[in-house]
């Protein structure tokens, strides 16, 4: 046998174990250790972003744990830094003094934050944003401070400013340039990024030069050159990065700005490789991760000996990464005299497109708004095509009847290993294999096997468009989004073939359409078991195995597997008695929180599954759906009854419409507001249905959502009597269980189907209107407390609460 | 697998104790388990979520031999307990023998 080959890679991040992922896929011929700074296994820097925005943790964003390391056979050193390569003995120093042997070595340091050189600079609090270190040192000071300043307008700090203001703080975005991210916007679509972010909360001082920072020992503010002042008591620094050259220059490497490489990822050095963000190449720094794992399959395959093309540089696209901003822009978009453009601004809508040319070729674009056009772009710009009339009405969508005839696709022109999704380095070529191999048909199916679309999500279109070309017509791209993996139907195919072939279960659905899953997965069990009992009110069985375990269990989970209890109070209002029979119980099952929710209701928190039916059953109250996709509260303001303005009783009808609509299943959560005049102290714009009272009736409003994607309401009708108002409350809801997808909210069904379809059907129509009521009546009809159903039914009770406790005797 | 009973088989109730395809914990000496039963087949999995965060997993949706981590909804082999691509792991699994009705897991 012979021996295998020694590889060390210097630097545990994305660069370095992307290679090593790509390598361990051609060959086994090398026995690899890596050197990590870090106290992690390798990570998914980019998604740091989400970590400090609290929307992921540590965790989720681990590429590979330590467990795969050790199963790929790779020995992993970590929270030690290499300090200096011996070239001619070929040995790594690291810095406790220890040393390792290679027989080739990859340098991947990445790069470091630019901190600016500027009195103050060394203050406790202020830092970088680089590493999960950084991250969590602003998670801890936005718990102690306030206000906090990032310096640098572009990609990097504008996420670091959003993240810290969804952690409360109080952020202030200082950029040189007049206007943000200029190295990758214009000045239009800067301005209209500003005004977005400026109403998600973060404040900007634009064309202001920091001078100094202030502060004895931890950071109190900033001065700036124009003699102003800004309070700060932390400080992110993101004005640039630079690479991570020093273990190199210590080593006799070829360095400029980055370590030089040439075509194939070599340095000055033989054997001696380098890869990633520490890198020049052609006399580029990258600084994003589309280029590294272009890079990294280069040097997997110099270094497995497979032949391969050179690696002749990147184009870079950018998109930011905070919700609710689509912006992106690619190659050149700063237009100089050699070059025409295309502008559409739309500002009504809030978009931006332009495109940029260069003797009619193609070579830059800035999208804000509608990024929907994003990878088409980015591939002719790679590619220098040529702007031709076809092209311009599609792009501009003035050719054709209905706004640009069909759309090309860009994925036959993609090379097998030209990369699709850039966060995830996945090529052409895995996208078609997962099709064509493993067989998958949905985008679901295909992001969960390759990853593709899992990180920033600004590939989809493109990874769309692969599929498409693969599978033909078998590839319909609306369908994959609703509906799960095991199918290639559409809800309202599932939903018609259920009442055409008279289905009656959830087995005889899945059967009976052939789904690739006899029983299903946790995507569609929960949707079919909703749209049986949809069609079928009164026949239906409902299938607990099918439900979440929410709705399952009537409460719900939490992270650590203990339960929320939440009463029903119709309308928002409790009694004194009610008051303390929920202190008396908080305090004997001795519940770490109680707390007011959203929805003017109690949450009990911390209950254990086991003590969940005897809560229940001390409280004697009826469940407060808290856990459910059925009608969870109407919120009330106090209305006639109390308030000097109120014309409308509005606390009367929202009591009656909460003792109406209660326990009845709908597509997804529902939550109602009622106001006794149009100053909407419970605010209905927000709500799936918003009512407001004036003087001679009601306004109803619908499809409003204050989560994550806000939506105002829209008006429906108007009304007069409070008949009319609960019975065209019912008529929508009815229509809304009727036509939504499962899982979608209010406020996307309006959007969907268009607020005129639900007018007519609801409003307008009479006849319709009262067959859609007398459909709810029959649905709420068949309700049960299922607080009351787990306590009447010892056995459920059992079964699904308890615990089996063994001791071996 | 040993398909005996064994001194190492722990009694854990009777069939009609578990709903089907409803997951119960079964704590033996400390050690919690998830149970599932489907149609065909008893499972007898380490009630703890392979993914780094934990948390329990007798509340899984069960679909055939795998169930759907309830709360991150990871893709679960019952019988190896091998967490489905793309997702990586493994979930200590138990024998688990039937006799007239009567559940025994055999702890390792
Ligand atoms: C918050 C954030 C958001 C980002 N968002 C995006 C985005 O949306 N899109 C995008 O394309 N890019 C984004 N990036 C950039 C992207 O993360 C980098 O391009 C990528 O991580 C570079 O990979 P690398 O392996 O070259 O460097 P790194 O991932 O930084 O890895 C280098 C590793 O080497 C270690 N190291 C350094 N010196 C030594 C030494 N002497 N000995 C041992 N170990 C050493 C370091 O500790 C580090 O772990 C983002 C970056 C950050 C910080
Ligand atoms: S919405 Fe009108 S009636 Fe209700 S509390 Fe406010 S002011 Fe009073
Ligand atoms: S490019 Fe970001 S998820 Fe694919």
């Amino acid at each position: 046998m012979t021996q295998k080959q020694k590889l060390v890679v210097v630097g545990n991040g994305m660069a370095g174990m992307n290679t090593i992922e790509q390598l361990l896929k051609l060959t086994d011929q090398y026995s690899i250790t890596v050197i990590g700074a870090e106290p992690h296994p390798n990570y998914n820097r980019i998604m740091l972003s989400y970590v400090l925005e609290g929307s992921k943790t540590i965790d989720d964003i681990v590429i590979n744990d330590r467990a795969w390391y050790e199963s790929a056979g790779i020995h992993l050193i970590t929270g030690k830094r290499g300090t200096k390569i011996n070239t001619e003995q070929k040995t790594v120093q690291m810095d406790d003094g220890s040393e390792v042997d290679y027989d080739r070595l990859i340098i991947a340091t990445g790069s470091n934050p630019f901190i600016l050189p500027i009195p103050g600079s060394d203050l406790e609090g202020v830092i970088g944003f680089r590493d999960i270190e950084d991250c969590e040192t602003m998670i801890e000071a936005a718990a102690k401070y306030k206000k906090a300043a990032v310096i640098g307008g572009g990609l990097l700090g504008l996420e670091a400013a959003k993240g810290l203001v969804q952690l409360g703080m109080d952020v202030t975005v200082v950029h040189l340039p007049d206007y943000l991210m200029e190295r990758q916007l214009d000045v239009t679509a800067a301005k209209m990024l500003e005004k977005e972010l400026e109403s998600q909360g973060i404040k900007f001082a634009l064309g202001k030069q920091t001078t100094a920072l202030k502060g004895d020992t931890r950071v109190t503010g900033l001065t700036f050159t124009d003699g102003t002042e800004l309070e700060a008591e932390l400080v992110v620094m993101s004005v640039g990065i630079r690479p991570n050259t020093e273990l190199a220059s210590n080593s006799g490497i070829e360095v400029n700005r980055g370590i030089v490489v040439d075509d194939y990822m070599q340095t000055s050095v033989p054997d001696v490789f380098a890869v990633g963000e520490c890198t020049e190449h052609r006399g580029t720094c990258y600084g994003l991760v589309a280029p590294l794992f272009e890079q990294g399959a280069v040097l997997a395959k110099t270094l497995a000996g497979v032949e391969t093309k050179p690696y002749e540089g990147s184009i870079c696209s950018t998109k930011l990464k905070i919700s609710g901003v689509d912006v992106f822009s690619t190659g050149t978009f700063m237009e100089e005299k050699q070059h025409t453009t295309i502008t559409m601004h739309d500002g009504w809508k809030g978009t931006y497109k332009k495109i940029v040319m260069q003797d009619n070729v193609i070579v830059g674009a800035v999208l804000f708004g509608d990024i929907d056009d994003s990878s088409r772009l980015e591939r002719f710009v790679k590619k220098g095509e040529l702007m031709t009339e076809e092209l311009y009405a599609e792009l501009t969508g003035t050719g054709g009847c209905c706004g640009g005839g069909a759309k090309v696709n860009v994925a036959a022109e993609l090379t097998d290993d030209d990369i699709v999704c850039g966060c995830n380095g996945v090529t052409k070529k895995m996208i078609v294999d997962a099709v064509t191999i493993d067989g998958l048909t949905t985008l679901d199916q295909v992001k969960m096997k390759t990853g593709a679309s899992r990180s920033c999500g600004g590939c989809k279109p493109l990874v769309e468009q692969v599929m498409q070309l693969v599978l033909g017509n078998g590839f319909d791209a609306e369908v994959k989004e609703g509906i799960c993996g095991c199918t290639t139907m559409s809800r309202d195919e599932v939903v018609e073939a259920i009442k055409q072939q008279n289905l009656h279960t959830v087995a005889e659905v899945t059967k009976a359409l052939g789904w690739s899953q006899p029983e299903g997965c946790s995507k569609c069990r929960p949707a079919l078991n909703y749209y049986l009992g949809m069609l079928w009110p009164t026949t239906y069985q409902d299938e607990p195995a099918s439900r979440f375990v929410n709705e399952r269990m009537n409460a719900n989970i939490q992270k650590d597997g203990t339960y929320t209890v939440v009463p029903r109070m119709y309308g928002g209002m409790t009694t004194p008695q009610d008051l303390k029979k929920i202190a008396d119980v908080s305090i004997k099952y001795n519940l770490p929180l109680v707390k007011m929710t959203g929805g003017q209701r109690i949450g009990m928190m911390g209950v254990k599954k086991e003590d969940l039916p005897k809560v229940w059953e001390e409280l004697n109250m009826p469940s407060g759906y808290a856990y459910a996709k059925s009608l969870r509260t109407v919120k009330t303001c106090v209305g006639s009854a109390y308030c000097r303005f109120g014309t409308q009783d509005s606390l009367h009808i929202g009591e009656l419409i909460e003792r109406k609509f209660e326990r009845v299943d709908f597509p997804a959560k529902v939550k109602f507001a009622v106001n006794g005049c149009p100053r909407n102290c419970a605010e209905s714009c927000t709500k799936d249905i918003g009512i407001v009272g004036n003087d001679g009736g009601w306004e109803i409003y619908v499809g409003g959502n204050g989560g994550i994607k806000a939506r105002l309401a829209d008006l429906l009708c108007k009304v007069k009597t409070d008949e009319e108002l609960i019975e065209i409350s019912a008529a929508v809801l009815q229509f809304y269980r009727e036509t939504a997808k499962y899982l979608e909210r209010t406020s996307d069904w309006v959007e969907r189907v268009g607020l005129d379809l639900i007018q007519r059907n609801t409003v307008a129509d009479v006849e319709q209107r009262k067959q859609l009521a007398k459909r709810m009546d029959i649905a709420l009809s068949r309700t049960e407390d299922p607080w009351q159903k787990v306590l009447k039914d010892p056995k459920l009770k059992e079964t699904l609460f308890e615990k089996v406790v063994v001791t071996k005797s | 697998m040993s398909n005996t009973i064994t001194e190492k088989s722990v009694y854990i109730g009777t069939t009609d104790e578990f709903l089907e395809r409803v997951g119960r914990t079964v704590v033996i000496e400390g050690q919690s388990l998830a149970i599932f039963k489907t149609a065909e087949q008893i499972y007898a999995l380490e009630d703890r979520s392979p993914h780094p965060k934990g948390g329990p997993l007798n509340e899984g949706i069960v679909s055939g031999h795998y169930v759907y981590d309830p709360l991150y909804d990871w893709k679960i082999d019952m019988r190896d307990g091998c967490v489905q691509a793309p997702d990586e792991g493994q979930v200590r699994t138990f024998p688990v023998l039937v006799e007239e009705n009567k559940i025994y897991v055999t702890m390792r």
